[in-house]
């Protein structure tokens, strides 16, 4: 079909515009310290990512200690248990999630992906790193500071957040907003530069139908971090002013300890506002590239096209741009005009318009491939499942009627962990198996693998599932502890301890992982360049790993989209992006008549 | 617009697959620096866009007291608007190719924008010494918080500034250093528009 049907194609001068002044780095320290490689950031972003993501999988164990045993462990008192909420998923979020998908993922695979030298603006890139890095950093401090870190829940909810009665108060809550504020000044140095390489440094032939859909998830997702972040950071710098400066952006009068504070006319909803204007977009800054990655990885291990590729990008495109009205669908308690609430869950609905579009398009384009069960794939359909599970819960909790009674227990709790929690790591597990051995030049150890997708992908639902039930008997979200509540059964507490002992196992699973990535480093199979034969550029480097400037002397050029699975008259089963038409075709005996059927969108 | 009609091609289709037709690598033809530049003054739109959708949500309440702005403002407001029309200067003549006028216009703008910080603290001195703290009332905490972080940007902007001058210290001619004279006029316009129009909605109560 495609390709293959080019007669004769002119020939093509290797790019000359598009070459890119690259920085060479003169010592050890800029090479791999201080460097502007944008390869070398998105490892420095992944170990980073993954190390204080080990702090909040510790944490989420301390959490479940207490609730599966409460009043057994003597070092859990209620503070701690609020701080340890807190900082679990503030972590996750932004500092795991966030930063590994589009730090990590994004600054190793954009260029590489599009076919260029590097980040068009390196330098800056690299302070976006080091400015991460001390924001992980602060926010690491405030675990040391007198009071500890803060207690306020992930949502920072003025005024609890600031007043005395809240654990972190005194230098816990600062030390968080500052640490946000730095997270979201690096942020946004490094997302200028993702928007910017994918837009202006693509190299030739490379159109934006033809870019991978990693990219365009990857795109697309910091198009809304560099919208949305702004967001957290007015609200961040405005209670900083009423924690620090006494100001009043966000607290009414209050009386507290029978004394009438010297604050007066802030109105808290409008944090609430400013939180979500970001903290749902921020939904799909994590689902998007999980989204783009998702799809490729489906592409490449069933060896077909993605079914309804502009589809695909369009519905990224339009999830990303309705997800900035549908922010006040996690207020529907906060007393709002009924009106707005019938706004907000209409929106919320219509997202799921184009969000199911793309589960049919994943199953459609595995319907009659030649699926393979390789690890990457493993993780590719444990995610569809477990976003089909955590999206449909979604649905429930958009219709108000729904929302209000459910609202603040563990259904909401179990569906926001299915769907952005779960979800979107099993992604990251199946991307990191997918690309480790361009990154290493080494496979990941199979079996090993296995153990770590079976337990964690079986031990996710024996956790949440659960926790579903749970919110239905009434079981609220954030309490220390439920021991004396009469409307909940006994068998409920069973259910609790079920939990924590699988939260346990599913945790010392992610060790095999870990394991696995340092022992695969030095004793894995061999990978070879191109080890699952996939079509697009970061797998057709000179080297592997790929050096200084990703590519051989000149950048490749490409002549078809990256999906060229199957073409009939091919010699193999797939065409890379940048192979020359004429080299496509095994000979002359080969059908290049065109007439094979195409893709139907 | 150009990203559309990219968008709507399908690249599965052999005519529209064809790599002859489809050499341009880049979605916009400005250059990339400017590129960059543009989106960044789209995020800072949207955080400026939020703060004063807060000041404004916050204005309608009945119990608000507005503060009684000193005259310097207005006289900032002059200097703000002389410092940004130096900069254009200074790019008019990067584009005729003379750097005796870059100089002259970037180091009248750069002079003009310290004298307008310089003045913006000397309001803040004013409205504290005539009791407007900043705790005492949310009118007051808009104020210094809105003028600050307008402020804190201009700094922002004086440190891009301060390497153009160092280029041209350097020797660099006109041609060299046009594209970044051309993103500091860029900026100080965007942050002029900025500030006239928090100055306007200061001045609307």
């Amino acid at each position: 079909m495609v390709d293959a049907a080019h007669d004769q194609v002119d020939f093509v001068p290797p790019a000359e515009v598009g070459e890119m002044e690259l920085y060479h780095p003169k010592s050890w320290l800029t090479k791999y310290v201080f460097s502007q490689d944008a390869k070398v950031i998105a490892i420095q972003y992944s170990f980073t990512a993954i190390a204080i993501g080990m702090v909040a999988l510790v944490l989420s164990w301390m959490m479940r200690l207490q609730l599966g045993f409460p009043e057994t462990f003597s070092f859990i008192e209620a503070e701690d248990y609020y701080q340890f909420i807190t900082m679990h998923g503030m972590i996750m979020v932004i500092y795991l999630l966030t930063a590994l998908f589009l730090g990590g993922f994004g600054n190793y695979l954009i260029p590489l992906m599009v076919g260029a030298r590097d980040m068009v603006f390196p330098y800056v890139n690299m302070l976006s790193y080091w400015i991460y890095l001390l924001a992980v950093l602060v926010l690491l401090a405030s675990f040391f500071v007198p009071g500890g870190p803060t207690g306020a829940g992930w949502t920072l909810y003025p005024p609890q957040a600031i007043l005395s009665g809240t654990p972190g108060s005194e230098g816990g809550i600062l030390l968080m907003l500052i640490s946000l504020a730095l997270f979201i000044v690096g942020f946004t140095m490094g997302g200028l530069n993702y928007v910017v390489t994918v837009l202006q440094a693509r190299t030739r032939g490379m159109t934006l139908m033809r870019l991978p859909l990693t990219i365009w998830g990857i795109f697309t997702a910091t198009v809304l971090a560099l919208l949305a972040f702004p967001a957290l950071f007015v609200g961040a710098v405005m209670m900083t002013l009423d924690r620090m400066l006494g100001t009043s952006f966000f607290m009414p009068g209050i009386v507290q300890f029978g004394e009438q504070m010297q604050y007066g006319g802030g109105s808290p909803v409008l944090f609430q506002h400013l939180f979500w204007f970001f903290g749902h977009p921020e939904v799909y800054i994590v689902a998007l590239p999980a989204f783009g990655i998702v799809s490729d990885l489906i592409s490449v291990h069933a060896r077909r096209h993605v079914f309804g590729y502009r589809l695909m990008v369009w519905a990224i495109v339009i999830i990303g741009a309705l997800s900035f009205v549908v922010w006040a669908h996690h207020m529907y308690v906060s007393g709002m005009n009924p009106w707005f609430g019938f706004f907000f869950a209409t929106t919320t609905l219509i997202i799921a318009v184009p969000t199911a579009i793309k589960v049919y398009n994943w199953v459609l384009t595995l319907w009659r491939g030649n699926i393979k069960l390789t690890l990457p794939m493993l993780f590719a359909l444990g995610f569809i499942v477990t976003f089909v599970n955590g999206g449909i819960t979604g649905l429930f909790l958009g219709n108000v009627v729904v929302d209000v009674p459910l609202s603040d227990t563990m259904f909401v709790v179990a569906h926001f962990h299915m769907v952005m929690g779960v979800a979107p790591i099993l992604v990251v597990f199946g991307a990191i198996y997918h690309w480790y051995p361009k990154m290493t030049g080494r496979m990941l150890n199979v079996p090993m693998g296995q153990i770590h997708f079976w337990i964690t992908f079986l031990g996710a639902y024996a956790i949440f599932l659960p926790l579903h039930y749970l919110g239905f008997l009434g079981v609220p979200r954030r309490y220390y502890e439920m021991t004396d509540t009469s409307f909940i059964p006994q068998s409920a507490e069973t259910l609790n301890a079920f939990v924590t002992v699988i939260a346990l196992i599913v945790g010392v699973a992610q060790l095999v992982f870990l394991f696995n990535i340092g022992w695969s480093m030095v004793k894995g199979k061999k990978s070879g360049p191109n080890p699952w034969r996939a079509t697009s550029l970061e797998w057709q480097t000179a080297t592997t790993p790929p050096g200084h400037g990703n590519f051989g002397p000149t950048l490749p050029v490409v002549y078809r989209w990256a999906y060229a699975f199957g073409l009939p008259g091919a010699k193999d089963d797939y065409v890379p992006q940048n192979m020359h038409p004429d080299q496509v075709a095994i000979g002359d005996t080969a059908d290049l008549s065109g007439t094979a059927a195409q893709p139907a969108e | 617009m150009n990203i559309f009609r990219q968008m709507m091609v399908k690249p599965w289709l052999t005519e529209q697959g064809a790599v002859v037709e489809l050499l341009d690598e880049r979605t916009f033809s400005q250059p990339t620096p400017k590129i960059g530049l543009r989106l960044f003054l789209i995020v800072v739109a949207v955080f400026f866009s939020l703060m004063l959708s807060a000041y404004i949500e916050r204005k309608v309440f009945s119990d608000w007291n507005s503060l009684s702005l000193p005259w310097l403002l207005w006289l900032n407001t002059a200097i703000l608007i002389a410092s940004s029309m130096a900069m254009h200067y200074a790019l008019v003549n990067a584009r005729r190719g003379q750097i005796d006028g870059v100089k002259t216009g970037l180091s009248a703008g750069g002079v003009l924008t310290f004298a307008f910080l310089v003045g913006q603290l000397l309001a803040w001195r004013e409205l504290v010494a005539t009791g407007y703290y900043v705790s005492l009332d949310p009118a007051n905490a808009f104020f210094y918080m809105l003028t600050g972080v307008h402020g804190v940007h201009l700094i922002g902007g004086l440190v891009a500034w301060w390497r153009t001058m160092a280029k041209i210290r350097r020797g660099q001619d006109a041609v060299q250093v046009r594209l970044s004279v051309d993103l500091c006029a860029v900026y100080w316009h965007f942050l002029l528009l900025i500030w006239l129009v928090l100055f306007a909605l200061m001045l609307l109560t």
